[in-house]
Protein backbone atom coordinates (compact mmCIF):
# COMPACT_ATOMS: atom_id res chain seq x y z
CA UNK A 1 0.00 0.00 0.00
CA UNK A 2 1.43 3.27 -1.00
CA UNK A 3 2.45 5.65 1.70
CA UNK A 4 -0.68 7.99 2.67
CA UNK A 5 -0.62 11.31 4.33
CA UNK A 6 -4.15 13.49 5.48
CA UNK A 7 -5.33 16.24 3.60
CA UNK A 8 -5.21 18.25 6.60
CA UNK A 9 -3.47 17.46 10.38
CA UNK A 10 -7.14 17.43 11.47
CA UNK A 11 -8.13 13.87 9.73
CA UNK A 12 -6.68 10.74 11.22
CA UNK A 13 -6.06 7.74 8.89
CA UNK A 14 -5.42 4.39 9.65
CA UNK A 15 -8.35 1.51 9.91
CA UNK A 16 -10.99 4.10 11.79
CA UNK A 17 -10.80 6.84 9.98
CA UNK A 18 -11.85 10.10 12.01
CA UNK A 19 -11.19 13.77 12.94
CA UNK A 20 -9.72 15.43 16.00
CA UNK A 21 -10.59 19.01 16.98
CA UNK A 22 -8.56 21.24 19.39
CA UNK A 23 -11.07 21.26 22.48
CA UNK A 24 -10.64 24.55 24.99
CA UNK A 25 -9.81 22.98 28.54
CA UNK A 26 -11.59 25.51 30.11
CA UNK A 27 -15.07 25.78 28.08
CA UNK A 28 -15.20 22.51 25.71
CA UNK A 29 -15.09 25.08 22.44
CA UNK A 30 -13.95 22.77 19.42
CA UNK A 31 -11.76 23.90 16.44
CA UNK A 32 -10.25 22.42 13.91
CA UNK A 33 -7.40 24.92 13.20
CA UNK A 34 -4.11 25.78 14.95
CA UNK A 35 -5.02 28.29 17.92
CA UNK A 36 -3.62 31.12 19.73
CA UNK A 37 -6.30 31.26 22.26
CA UNK A 38 -9.87 29.88 22.83
CA UNK A 39 -12.14 32.66 20.99
CA UNK A 40 -15.47 31.93 23.23
CA UNK A 41 -13.16 32.38 26.43
CA UNK A 42 -9.86 33.50 26.11
CA UNK A 43 -8.30 30.06 27.10
CA UNK A 44 -5.30 29.09 26.07
CA UNK A 45 -4.87 25.10 27.17
CA UNK A 46 -6.51 22.59 24.44
CA UNK A 47 -6.81 18.67 24.17
CA UNK A 48 -7.05 16.28 21.21
CA UNK A 49 -10.82 15.29 21.03
CA UNK A 50 -12.18 12.74 18.59
CA UNK A 51 -15.26 13.78 16.41
CA UNK A 52 -17.88 11.37 15.89
CA UNK A 53 -18.04 9.56 12.40
CA UNK A 54 -21.57 9.93 12.02
CA UNK A 55 -24.04 13.19 11.55
CA UNK A 56 -26.76 15.09 10.15
CA UNK A 57 -26.53 17.72 7.35
CA UNK A 58 -27.91 21.02 8.75
CA UNK A 59 -27.28 22.34 5.54
CA UNK A 60 -25.57 22.27 1.76
CA UNK A 61 -24.96 23.87 -1.43
CA UNK A 62 -24.55 22.21 -4.68
CA UNK A 63 -21.46 24.30 -6.16
CA UNK A 64 -21.82 24.58 -9.97
CA UNK A 65 -19.42 27.33 -10.34
CA UNK A 66 -16.38 27.45 -9.07
CA UNK A 67 -12.34 28.64 -9.19
CA UNK A 68 -10.39 27.19 -12.11
CA UNK A 69 -9.05 23.65 -11.29
CA UNK A 70 -11.77 23.00 -8.97
CA UNK A 71 -13.73 19.86 -10.40
CA UNK A 72 -18.25 20.85 -10.71
CA UNK A 73 -20.79 20.17 -9.58
CA UNK A 74 -19.76 19.06 -5.48
CA UNK A 75 -21.89 19.25 -2.72
CA UNK A 76 -20.75 21.33 0.32
CA UNK A 77 -22.07 21.15 3.16
CA UNK A 78 -21.99 21.46 7.51
CA UNK A 79 -22.45 18.28 9.23
CA UNK A 80 -23.66 18.37 12.57
CA UNK A 81 -21.68 15.68 14.30
CA UNK A 82 -23.65 15.00 17.68
CA UNK A 83 -22.71 18.92 18.14
CA UNK A 84 -19.67 19.59 16.50
CA UNK A 85 -20.45 20.88 13.24
CA UNK A 86 -17.80 20.00 10.53
CA UNK A 87 -17.92 21.67 7.18
CA UNK A 88 -17.35 18.73 4.54
CA UNK A 89 -17.96 17.89 0.83
CA UNK A 90 -21.10 15.31 0.75
CA UNK A 91 -19.62 12.63 -1.29
CA UNK A 92 -20.95 9.47 -2.97
CA UNK A 93 -24.21 10.99 -3.58
CA UNK A 94 -25.35 12.08 -6.60
CA UNK A 95 -24.90 16.11 -6.21
CA UNK A 96 -28.72 17.14 -7.54
CA UNK A 97 -31.60 18.49 -4.88
CA UNK A 98 -33.45 15.31 -5.25
CA UNK A 99 -30.49 13.53 -3.58
CA UNK A 100 -29.09 15.92 -1.54
CA UNK A 101 -31.41 16.77 1.64
CA UNK A 102 -31.09 18.81 5.22
CA UNK A 103 -31.73 16.09 7.82
CA UNK A 104 -30.27 13.48 5.92
CA UNK A 105 -28.06 11.07 8.30
CA UNK A 106 -24.38 10.91 7.09
CA UNK A 107 -21.03 9.07 7.72
CA UNK A 108 -17.28 9.85 7.92
CA UNK A 109 -15.18 8.35 4.35
CA UNK A 110 -12.20 9.35 2.89
CA UNK A 111 -10.63 9.50 -0.48
CA UNK A 112 -7.55 9.90 -2.26
CA UNK A 113 -7.09 13.13 -3.98
CA UNK A 114 -3.98 12.49 -5.46
CA UNK A 115 -0.19 11.16 -5.39
CA UNK A 116 3.04 13.09 -5.75
CA UNK A 117 6.28 12.66 -7.22
CA UNK A 118 7.11 10.65 -4.06
CA UNK A 119 4.12 8.16 -4.64
CA UNK A 120 2.70 9.65 -1.53
CA UNK A 121 -1.13 9.61 -1.30
CA UNK A 122 -3.00 12.80 -0.32
CA UNK A 123 -6.39 11.47 1.44
CA UNK A 124 -9.05 13.45 2.01
CA UNK A 125 -12.63 12.98 3.81
CA UNK A 126 -15.81 13.62 3.10
CA UNK A 127 -19.36 12.84 4.09
CA UNK A 128 -21.67 9.71 2.58
CA UNK A 129 -25.53 9.01 3.26
CA UNK A 130 -25.80 6.52 5.81
CA UNK A 131 -27.37 3.40 4.82
CA UNK A 132 -27.47 4.24 0.81
CA UNK B 1 -18.38 72.38 19.18
CA UNK B 2 -19.87 68.51 18.88
CA UNK B 3 -20.57 67.13 22.41
CA UNK B 4 -20.93 63.13 22.94
CA UNK B 5 -24.96 63.71 22.88
CA UNK B 6 -24.81 65.28 20.03
CA UNK B 7 -26.65 64.26 16.90
CA UNK B 8 -25.50 63.54 13.55
CA UNK B 9 -27.12 64.06 9.97
CA UNK B 10 -26.40 63.40 6.46
CA UNK B 11 -26.32 66.87 4.76
CA UNK B 12 -25.28 65.87 1.41
CA UNK B 13 -24.98 62.62 -0.53
CA UNK B 14 -24.43 60.96 -3.67
CA UNK B 15 -23.94 57.70 -5.51
CA UNK B 16 -22.55 57.17 -9.01
CA UNK B 17 -24.38 55.09 -11.63
CA UNK B 18 -23.53 51.87 -10.75
CA UNK B 19 -22.43 49.46 -13.14
CA UNK B 20 -19.73 49.76 -16.01
CA UNK B 21 -17.08 52.67 -15.88
CA UNK B 22 -14.39 51.97 -18.17
CA UNK B 23 -13.32 55.68 -18.53
CA UNK B 24 -13.18 56.07 -14.95
CA UNK B 25 -10.50 55.53 -12.52
CA UNK B 26 -11.22 54.58 -9.30
CA UNK B 27 -9.94 57.85 -8.18
CA UNK B 28 -12.27 59.44 -10.62
CA UNK B 29 -15.46 57.45 -9.42
CA UNK B 30 -14.66 58.62 -5.95
CA UNK B 31 -14.15 62.45 -6.52
CA UNK B 32 -17.28 62.10 -8.92
CA UNK B 33 -19.62 60.88 -5.41
CA UNK B 34 -17.42 63.29 -2.97
CA UNK B 35 -18.35 66.19 -5.67
CA UNK B 36 -22.13 65.23 -5.52
CA UNK B 37 -22.05 65.01 -2.07
CA UNK B 38 -20.16 68.47 -1.49
CA UNK B 39 -22.78 69.97 -4.03
CA UNK B 40 -25.62 68.49 -2.20
CA UNK B 41 -24.78 69.58 1.16
CA UNK B 42 -23.63 73.37 -0.12
CA UNK B 43 -20.24 72.51 1.26
CA UNK B 44 -16.88 72.17 0.40
CA UNK B 45 -13.64 70.43 1.30
CA UNK B 46 -12.54 73.13 3.56
CA UNK B 47 -15.53 72.51 5.65
CA UNK B 48 -14.54 68.90 6.06
CA UNK B 49 -12.86 67.84 9.33
CA UNK B 50 -12.58 64.02 8.69
CA UNK B 51 -12.50 61.66 5.99
CA UNK B 52 -13.31 57.87 6.58
CA UNK B 53 -12.34 56.55 2.91
CA UNK B 54 -13.38 52.73 1.89
CA UNK B 55 -11.62 51.10 -1.15
CA UNK B 56 -11.29 47.01 -0.66
CA UNK B 57 -10.05 46.06 -4.53
CA UNK B 58 -7.77 49.18 -6.10
CA UNK B 59 -4.40 48.41 -4.52
CA UNK B 60 -2.31 49.50 -1.73
CA UNK B 61 -2.24 53.20 -2.06
CA UNK B 62 -4.24 54.92 0.52
CA UNK B 63 -7.87 55.97 -1.35
CA UNK B 64 -8.44 58.98 1.03
CA UNK B 65 -5.27 60.82 -0.06
CA UNK B 66 -5.44 60.11 -3.39
CA UNK B 67 -8.85 61.27 -3.47
CA UNK B 68 -7.92 64.41 -1.76
CA UNK B 69 -4.87 64.88 -4.53
CA UNK B 70 -7.18 65.57 -7.05
CA UNK B 71 -10.02 67.59 -4.83
CA UNK B 72 -8.23 68.92 -1.66
CA UNK B 73 -5.34 68.63 -0.06
CA UNK B 74 -6.42 70.38 3.16
CA UNK B 75 -4.29 68.60 6.04
CA UNK B 76 -7.28 66.76 8.17
CA UNK B 77 -7.27 63.43 9.13
CA UNK B 78 -8.09 60.09 6.94
CA UNK B 79 -8.98 56.99 7.98
CA UNK B 80 -8.77 54.37 4.81
CA UNK B 81 -10.94 51.26 6.16
CA UNK B 82 -11.17 47.76 5.21
CA UNK B 83 -14.22 45.72 6.36
CA UNK B 84 -15.01 43.39 3.43
CA UNK B 85 -18.54 44.51 2.43
CA UNK B 86 -19.30 46.55 5.12
CA UNK B 87 -16.33 48.62 4.56
CA UNK B 88 -18.64 51.77 3.10
CA UNK B 89 -20.68 51.60 6.43
CA UNK B 90 -17.37 51.77 8.71
CA UNK B 91 -16.32 54.65 6.72
CA UNK B 92 -20.04 56.32 7.36
CA UNK B 93 -19.20 55.14 10.63
CA UNK B 94 -15.77 56.66 11.39
CA UNK B 95 -17.17 59.91 10.45
CA UNK B 96 -20.01 59.61 12.68
CA UNK B 97 -17.77 58.49 15.61
CA UNK B 98 -15.49 61.91 15.22
CA UNK B 99 -18.79 64.12 15.07
CA UNK B 100 -19.93 62.13 18.41
CA UNK B 101 -16.55 62.42 19.78
CA UNK B 102 -16.39 66.12 19.47
CA UNK B 103 -13.47 66.36 17.28
CA UNK B 104 -15.14 67.62 14.44
CA UNK B 105 -18.65 69.36 13.62
CA UNK B 106 -18.60 68.08 9.91
CA UNK B 107 -17.02 65.16 8.31
CA UNK B 108 -16.66 63.22 5.13
CA UNK B 109 -17.44 59.41 4.03
CA UNK B 110 -16.93 57.39 0.84
CA UNK B 111 -16.81 54.45 -1.14
CA UNK B 112 -15.80 53.10 -4.22
CA UNK B 113 -14.98 50.02 -5.85
CA UNK B 114 -14.06 48.63 -9.45
CA UNK B 115 -15.71 45.33 -10.40
CA UNK B 116 -16.72 44.97 -13.26
CA UNK B 117 -16.15 41.78 -15.07
CA UNK B 118 -14.36 40.77 -11.58
CA UNK B 119 -16.87 37.52 -12.62
CA UNK B 120 -18.70 36.41 -9.55
CA UNK B 121 -16.25 34.41 -7.63
CA UNK B 122 -14.79 36.06 -4.25
CA UNK B 123 -13.60 32.21 -3.39
CA UNK B 124 -10.00 33.15 -5.58
CA UNK B 125 -8.36 30.48 -7.58
CA UNK B 126 -7.18 27.22 -7.10
CA UNK B 127 -3.30 26.82 -8.24
CA UNK B 128 -1.86 23.45 -8.97
CA UNK B 129 -1.34 20.82 -6.55
CA UNK B 130 2.63 20.56 -5.14
CA UNK B 131 5.03 18.03 -7.11
CA UNK B 132 5.54 16.76 -2.75
CA UNK B 133 2.81 17.18 -0.42
CA UNK B 134 3.53 19.14 2.41
CA UNK B 135 1.64 20.14 5.78
CA UNK B 136 0.91 23.90 5.80
CA UNK B 137 -1.19 26.83 7.62
CA UNK B 138 -3.42 26.78 10.19
CA UNK B 139 -5.29 22.96 9.16
CA UNK B 140 -2.23 21.87 8.31
CA UNK B 141 -2.92 21.14 4.71
CA UNK B 142 -1.09 19.04 1.59
CA UNK B 143 -3.45 20.58 -0.72
CA UNK B 144 -6.20 23.39 -1.64
CA UNK B 145 -8.99 22.94 0.10
CA UNK B 146 -11.62 24.81 -1.33
CA UNK B 147 -13.79 22.19 -3.19
CA UNK B 148 -12.25 19.45 -1.02
CA UNK B 149 -13.58 20.84 2.34
CA UNK B 150 -16.70 21.64 1.58
CA UNK B 151 -16.48 25.43 -0.86
CA UNK B 152 -14.83 28.78 -0.18
CA UNK B 153 -16.98 30.42 -2.81
CA UNK B 154 -19.14 33.20 -1.61
CA UNK B 155 -22.34 32.27 -3.53
CA UNK B 156 -21.65 28.93 -2.17
CA UNK B 157 -21.34 30.15 1.38
CA UNK B 158 -24.38 32.22 1.41
CA UNK B 159 -26.74 29.91 -0.49
CA UNK B 160 -25.95 27.33 3.14
CA UNK B 161 -26.97 30.25 4.80
CA UNK B 162 -30.02 30.74 3.37
CA UNK B 163 -31.00 26.81 3.10
CA UNK B 164 -30.02 26.26 7.14
CA UNK B 165 -32.64 29.06 7.86
CA UNK B 166 -35.07 26.54 5.70
CA UNK B 167 -33.48 23.36 7.73
CA UNK B 168 -34.32 25.12 11.20
CA UNK B 169 -37.74 26.84 10.46
CA UNK B 170 -39.27 25.36 7.31
CA UNK B 171 -41.22 26.75 4.21
CA UNK B 172 -38.23 27.55 1.81
CA UNK B 173 -37.78 26.09 -1.59
CA UNK B 174 -35.71 26.84 -4.40
CA UNK B 175 -38.69 28.71 -5.78
CA UNK B 176 -39.03 30.72 -2.79
CA UNK B 177 -35.67 32.08 -2.96
CA UNK B 178 -35.90 32.84 -6.58
CA UNK B 179 -39.05 34.88 -6.35
CA UNK B 180 -37.04 36.87 -3.63
CA UNK B 181 -34.88 37.82 -6.45
CA UNK B 182 -38.14 37.89 -8.91
CA UNK B 183 -39.02 41.13 -6.65
CA UNK B 184 -35.66 43.10 -6.49
CA UNK B 185 -35.82 42.61 -10.16
CA UNK B 186 -38.90 44.03 -10.64
CA UNK B 187 -37.83 47.14 -8.03
CA UNK B 188 -34.89 47.51 -9.98
CA UNK B 189 -36.48 49.05 -13.28
CA UNK B 190 -37.73 52.18 -11.06
CA UNK B 191 -34.09 52.97 -10.47
CA UNK B 192 -32.22 54.70 -12.94
CA UNK B 193 -28.79 53.82 -11.36
CA UNK B 194 -28.86 50.47 -11.14
CA UNK B 195 -26.60 48.29 -12.79
CA UNK B 196 -29.25 46.01 -14.13
CA UNK B 197 -32.63 47.42 -14.76
CA UNK B 198 -34.54 44.53 -16.56
CA UNK B 199 -37.12 43.11 -15.29
CA UNK B 200 -37.33 39.19 -15.22
CA UNK B 201 -39.65 36.44 -14.48
CA UNK B 202 -39.34 33.74 -12.02
CA UNK B 203 -38.67 30.96 -14.91
CA UNK B 204 -36.22 33.35 -16.28
CA UNK B 205 -34.69 33.33 -13.14
CA UNK B 206 -35.04 29.85 -12.25
CA UNK B 207 -33.64 28.28 -15.29
CA UNK B 208 -30.75 31.01 -15.79
CA UNK B 209 -27.17 29.48 -14.87
CA UNK B 210 -26.65 27.62 -11.77
CA UNK B 211 -24.11 29.19 -9.61
CA UNK B 212 -24.49 27.40 -6.22
CA UNK B 213 -27.94 25.82 -5.32
CA UNK B 214 -30.18 27.69 -5.02
CA UNK B 215 -28.58 30.50 -6.12
CA UNK B 216 -28.58 30.84 -10.11
CA UNK B 217 -26.57 34.03 -11.45
CA UNK B 218 -29.72 36.60 -11.29
CA UNK B 219 -29.89 35.66 -7.54
CA UNK B 220 -26.20 36.64 -7.27
CA UNK B 221 -24.63 40.13 -6.58
CA UNK B 222 -23.99 42.39 -9.41
CA UNK B 223 -20.16 42.71 -9.55
CA UNK B 224 -19.84 46.59 -11.02
CA UNK B 225 -18.16 50.06 -10.63
CA UNK B 226 -19.42 52.65 -8.63
CA UNK B 227 -19.38 55.10 -5.65
CA UNK B 228 -21.05 56.79 -2.86
CA UNK B 229 -20.33 59.89 -0.72
CA UNK B 230 -22.03 61.09 2.44
CA UNK B 231 -21.21 64.84 4.07
CA UNK B 232 -22.17 64.29 7.61
CA UNK B 233 -22.76 67.15 10.00
CA UNK B 234 -23.44 67.32 14.03
CA UNK B 235 -26.77 69.00 15.20
CA UNK B 236 -25.39 72.05 16.65
CA UNK B 237 -23.67 72.60 13.14
CA UNK B 238 -26.49 71.93 11.02
CA UNK B 239 -28.55 74.76 12.90
CA UNK B 240 -26.40 77.56 11.78
CA UNK B 241 -26.78 76.23 8.05
CA UNK B 242 -29.61 77.44 6.13
CA UNK B 243 -32.81 76.57 6.14
CA UNK B 244 -32.66 74.61 3.06
CA UNK B 245 -30.12 73.17 4.12
CA UNK B 246 -31.77 71.82 7.21
CA UNK B 247 -34.75 70.80 5.45
CA UNK B 248 -32.85 68.37 3.28
CA UNK B 249 -30.99 67.27 6.12
CA UNK B 250 -31.15 63.29 6.79
CA UNK B 251 -31.31 62.65 11.28
CA UNK B 252 -28.84 59.49 11.26
CA UNK B 253 -30.71 58.26 14.44
CA UNK B 254 -28.69 55.29 14.91
CA UNK B 255 -24.78 54.02 13.44
CA UNK B 256 -24.28 50.87 14.95
CA UNK B 257 -21.15 48.49 13.79
CA UNK B 258 -20.61 44.97 15.15
CA UNK B 259 -18.45 42.03 14.29
CA UNK B 260 -19.77 38.06 14.95
CA UNK B 261 -20.03 36.92 18.41
CA UNK B 262 -18.39 33.39 19.15
CA UNK B 263 -21.04 30.45 18.81
CA UNK B 264 -20.36 27.00 17.87
CA UNK B 265 -20.67 26.40 14.18
CA UNK B 266 -19.09 30.19 13.69
CA UNK B 267 -15.37 29.17 12.77
CA UNK B 268 -16.84 26.42 10.46
CA UNK B 269 -19.96 28.15 8.31
CA UNK B 270 -19.83 32.04 8.86
CA UNK B 271 -22.81 33.19 11.22
CA UNK B 272 -24.35 36.60 9.62
CA UNK B 273 -27.34 36.06 11.80
CA UNK B 274 -26.11 37.01 15.63
CA UNK B 275 -24.22 40.17 14.63
CA UNK B 276 -27.56 40.97 12.77
CA UNK B 277 -29.84 40.88 15.68
CA UNK B 278 -27.44 42.44 17.98
CA UNK B 279 -26.80 45.45 15.53
CA UNK B 280 -30.39 45.44 15.21
CA UNK B 281 -31.58 45.52 18.42
CA UNK B 282 -28.52 48.50 19.11
CA UNK B 283 -29.90 50.23 16.34
CA UNK B 284 -33.93 50.17 17.53
CA UNK B 285 -32.24 50.79 21.01
CA UNK B 286 -30.31 54.12 20.06
CA UNK B 287 -32.85 54.96 17.67
CA UNK B 288 -36.19 54.62 19.76
CA UNK B 289 -38.25 53.32 16.81
CA UNK B 290 -38.78 49.58 15.93
CA UNK B 291 -39.08 47.69 13.06
CA UNK B 292 -43.09 48.29 12.83
CA UNK B 293 -41.81 52.04 12.54
CA UNK B 294 -39.46 51.22 9.08
CA UNK B 295 -41.12 52.64 5.76
CA UNK B 296 -38.69 50.69 4.02
CA UNK B 297 -35.64 48.75 4.13
CA UNK B 298 -31.97 48.41 2.35
CA UNK B 299 -30.84 45.67 3.35
CA UNK B 300 -27.54 43.62 2.22
CA UNK B 301 -29.26 40.92 -0.02
CA UNK B 302 -25.78 39.74 -1.38
CA UNK B 303 -27.69 36.68 -2.71
CA UNK B 304 -31.38 35.67 -2.79
CA UNK B 305 -30.85 33.66 -0.09
CA UNK B 306 -29.39 35.84 2.31
CA UNK B 307 -32.00 38.80 2.05
CA UNK B 308 -34.52 35.68 3.85
CA UNK B 309 -32.35 35.62 6.78
CA UNK B 310 -32.47 39.38 7.28
CA UNK B 311 -36.17 39.98 7.14
CA UNK B 312 -35.55 37.13 10.68
CA UNK B 313 -32.82 39.07 11.90
CA UNK B 314 -33.92 42.78 11.27
CA UNK B 315 -36.85 41.37 13.27
CA UNK B 316 -39.12 42.50 10.52
CA UNK B 317 -41.07 39.36 10.97
CA UNK B 318 -41.46 36.92 13.63
CA UNK B 319 -38.88 34.74 14.66
CA UNK B 320 -38.57 31.69 12.00
CA UNK B 321 -41.16 33.39 10.21
CA UNK B 322 -39.08 34.81 7.21
CA UNK B 323 -40.93 32.63 4.45
CA UNK B 324 -44.43 33.21 5.66
CA UNK B 325 -43.40 37.22 5.96
CA UNK B 326 -42.16 37.17 2.33
CA UNK B 327 -45.18 35.17 1.15
CA UNK B 328 -47.36 37.61 2.11
CA UNK B 329 -46.11 40.56 -0.15
CA UNK B 330 -44.56 42.26 2.76
CA UNK B 331 -40.88 42.87 0.99
CA UNK B 332 -42.09 44.59 -2.20
CA UNK B 333 -42.82 47.87 -2.85
CA UNK B 334 -46.46 48.50 -2.10
CA UNK B 335 -46.03 46.26 0.83
CA UNK B 336 -46.40 47.12 4.78
CA UNK B 337 -42.45 47.11 4.85
CA UNK B 338 -40.36 47.46 1.63
CA UNK B 339 -37.08 45.93 1.02
CA UNK B 340 -34.35 46.64 -1.33
CA UNK B 341 -36.90 49.08 -3.88
CA UNK B 342 -33.67 50.30 -5.18
CA UNK B 343 -33.09 47.15 -6.72
CA UNK B 344 -30.70 45.26 -4.50
CA UNK B 345 -27.44 44.30 -4.44
CA UNK B 346 -28.47 41.86 -7.04
CA UNK B 347 -29.81 44.21 -9.33
CA UNK B 348 -28.37 47.52 -8.74
CA UNK B 349 -24.96 46.53 -8.04
CA UNK B 350 -22.16 45.61 -5.54
CA UNK B 351 -19.65 47.69 -6.04
CA UNK B 352 -18.19 46.16 -2.43
CA UNK B 353 -16.87 49.62 -0.52
CA UNK B 354 -19.58 51.75 -1.66
CA UNK B 355 -22.24 49.60 -1.05
CA UNK B 356 -22.60 50.94 2.70
CA UNK B 357 -23.12 54.18 1.41
CA UNK B 358 -24.92 54.12 -1.30
CA UNK B 359 -27.74 52.18 0.71
CA UNK B 360 -27.93 55.40 2.76
CA UNK B 361 -28.34 57.48 -0.19
CA UNK B 362 -31.29 55.23 -1.17
CA UNK B 363 -33.21 55.62 2.03
CA UNK B 364 -32.32 59.11 2.38
CA UNK B 365 -33.34 59.88 -1.24
CA UNK B 366 -36.79 58.53 -0.24
CA UNK B 367 -37.52 60.35 2.93
CA UNK B 368 -36.16 63.36 1.11
CA UNK B 369 -39.11 62.89 -1.31
CA UNK B 370 -37.02 62.84 -4.25
CA UNK B 371 -36.67 59.47 -5.04
CA UNK B 372 -39.16 60.31 -8.13
CA UNK B 373 -40.44 57.07 -9.93
CA UNK B 374 -39.85 54.30 -7.10
CA UNK B 375 -40.65 57.11 -4.08
CA UNK B 376 -42.15 55.38 -0.97
CA UNK B 377 -44.87 58.14 -0.47
CA UNK B 378 -44.53 59.68 2.94
CA UNK B 379 -41.35 57.53 4.06
CA UNK B 380 -40.27 58.79 7.15
CA UNK B 381 -37.87 56.71 8.84
CA UNK B 382 -35.87 53.94 6.66
CA UNK B 383 -32.59 51.10 7.91
CA UNK B 384 -29.59 50.30 6.07
CA UNK B 385 -27.98 47.11 6.69
CA UNK B 386 -24.43 45.81 4.99
CA UNK B 387 -22.57 42.02 6.06
CA UNK B 388 -19.05 41.91 5.54
CA UNK B 389 -18.50 38.30 5.72
CA UNK B 390 -15.60 37.90 8.23
CA UNK B 391 -17.50 39.09 9.74
CA UNK B 392 -19.17 42.38 10.12
CA UNK B 393 -22.51 44.36 10.11
CA UNK B 394 -23.16 47.74 10.04
CA UNK B 395 -26.87 49.45 10.43
CA UNK B 396 -27.68 53.15 9.93
CA UNK B 397 -31.36 53.80 10.85
CA UNK B 398 -32.31 57.42 9.22
CA UNK B 399 -35.36 59.75 9.88
CA UNK B 400 -37.02 62.76 7.57
CA UNK B 401 -35.80 66.01 9.14
CA UNK B 402 -38.98 68.05 10.90
CA UNK B 403 -37.25 70.95 9.61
Amino acid sequence: MAQQIPLVDYLVLGDDPHLVANECTSCGARYFDRRNACAACEGTGFKKVDVPTTGEVRTFTIVSFAAPGIPVPFVAAVVDCDGTSVRANLINVTPDPEHVTTGMKVRLATEVIGTDENGTEAVGFGFEPLGG
Amino acid sequence: MASASEEVWVLGIHMTKFGKHPDLDTVDLAAEAVQGALADGGVTMKDMGIIGAGNLMGGAMPIGQMLQKQLGQTGIPVYNVSNACATGATALRVACMAIKAGETDMGLAFGVEKLAGAGLLAGGSRSGDSNTWAPKGRYGSVAAIDGRVGTETMPGVFAQIGQEYGHRYGGTSFELFAKISEKNHSHSTLNPLAAYTKKMTLDEIMNDVMIAYPNTRPMCSANCDGAAAAVVVSGSKLKTLSLEQQKRAVKISASILTTDPWEEACQVLPNVNDLTRNAAAQAYEQAGVGPQDLNLVELHDCFATAELVHYDNLDLCERGGAADFFNSGATWRDGTTPVNVSGGLESKGHPIAATGIANVWEVATHLRGEAGDRQIPGAKVGLTHVIGLGSACGIHILEKSAA
